[in-house]
């Protein structure tokens, strides 16, 4: 099925400079191996176009379900110097999440983030 | 703090710091206990943006996030061993979870394996989190590495100045309004001859936060234009501000939104990372009153 990666994974993006760095989070540990094979630094970089001018990196991190992209000049020259709105990368967490990928029907889809003392 | 002060003033410091210090002064921690001392970093990391990490900017599920209007703040509860608690005060709103705890761990952070600070490296691969209770969150596993023998430098410049001019066009035809707009006053400037850096043009409510992966439609009830314009020359800028409100009169039609009067130069304040060797720099320790 299609699903979009927000309904796997939830996440959180902010600034270093003119670079802004996407962390996502699986919410099930089992929708981990999808994300880590589907979302490559090469596919998020295709994915963002002209929205990041510079490289994407990638790194993973496993221990807590997620991986680490850095989207090197995406910011309009970060700081006061940018002149976008999110000059800041915050909106760009929810942009990544966004993207589609194709995983088994057998796969239970489950928004919630899974904590079980969660109200 | 083992002299008793009550406050502690510094100048430029780590937000990890503030976190890692008490830690050290409370339980003993020795200069060269790497994973003790990254442990206290990545509880400093989990509190440096206060309620980021008790359900503020949650997306996760921001709708599970009770009464955050009277947010609590997390707390950092530390062991000798290093295993932290990420809690926050019973009765208070927000929400700690892993999850909330997860987000903040990547907020702001580049290669995970090497997160650097004057004190250490911690390596955020390592971190384990898992909930124990209700709004308490187990963080343990931290594993660290030597400090480097350099500190970094934050320098900071002039470097020309900006200005953001905002209006709100509205239905019919929302967004060919906005852009006949910025289509006017783009050939105002160029006529005046002024030299810019750059002009931004982005349409708020219409694609500016997500590009070409917005639902933009062409068809929606409202947008608000804004264009922002980076000049070395302040009076360039300035001229700018003069050409945001004749649109008003002389544009396109349903324009509104004006009220915040005309757009003032702002100087950019640009951002010099370096680094300088720590046998360079001494730190000096002064107590004010014993």
């Amino acid at each position: 099925m299609r699903v979009q990666l927000f309904d796997l994974c939830h996440g959180r993006s902010g600034d270093k400079g003119d670079t802004a760095n996407v962390g996502i989070i699986v919410r099930r540990p089992e929708y981990y191996a999808f994300v880590q094979e589907y979302v490559t630094a090469e596919r998020v970089k295709t994915y963002f176009g002209n929205m990041v001018e510079g490289t994407v990196e990638r790194f993973e991190l496993p221990n807590l379900g997620a991986l680490n992209f850095l989207l090197h000049q995406a910011l309009g020259g970060g700081g006061t110097r940018s002149l976008k709105n999110d000059a800041q990368g915050k909106t760009l967490a929810a942009a990544l999440l966004r993207m589609e990928l194709e995983i088994p029907d057998t796969v239970k889809l489950d928004r919630s983030t899974g904590s079980k003392h969660g109200q | 703090m083992s002299q008793g002060a009550d406050i502690v003033v510094t100048g430029r410091t780590t937000d990890t710091g503030l976190t890692l210090a008490p830690m050290i002064h409370e339980f003993g921690w020795h200069a060269d206990a790497w994973d003790k001392l990254a442990a206290g970093t990545v509880a400093g990391h989990i509190l440096e943006c206060g309620g980021q990490a008790s359900g503020g900017n949650f997306l996760g599920d921001w709708r599970s996030v009770p009464d955050l209007d009277r947010i609590g703040f997390p707390i950092a509860e530390a062991s000798p061993d290093g295993t932290i608690v990420i809690t926050k005060h019973e009765g208070s709103g927000g929400l700690v979870s892993s999850a909330t705890v997860k987000e903040q761990l990547l907020y702001e952070i580049g290669d995970p394996r090497t997160y650097i600070t004057p004190d250490c490296i911690a390596d955020f691969t390592t971190i384990q989190v898992a909930d124990i209770a209700r709004d308490r969150v187990r963080v343990d596993g931290v594993k660290g590495r030597p400090a480097t023998d350099s500190y970094k430098v934050s320098m900071a410049y002039l470097d020309g100045y900006t200005a953001f001019g905002t209006l709100t066009y509205s239905w019919p035809e929302a967004v060919a309004k906005a852009q006949a707009a910025d289509a006017i006053l783009r050939k105002r400037l160029k006529a005046a001859g002024l030299q810019f850096e750059e002009i931004r043009t982005e349409l708020l409510g219409h694609s500016s936060s997500h590009g070409h992966h917005s639902l933009a439609s062409p068809n929606q009830d409202e947008v608000v234009l804004r264009i922002g314009v980076r000049a070395k020359d302040p009076a360039a800028v300035e001229r700018f501000g003069r050409e945001i409100a004749p649109l008003i009169l002389t544009g396109p039609p349903t324009v509104t939104g004006f009220a915040g009067g005309r757009p003032k130069p702002s100087e950019v304040i640009s951002y010099w990372p370096a680094l300088i060797p720590k046998s360079a720099v001494r730190p000096i320790v002064q107590i004010l009153e014993s």
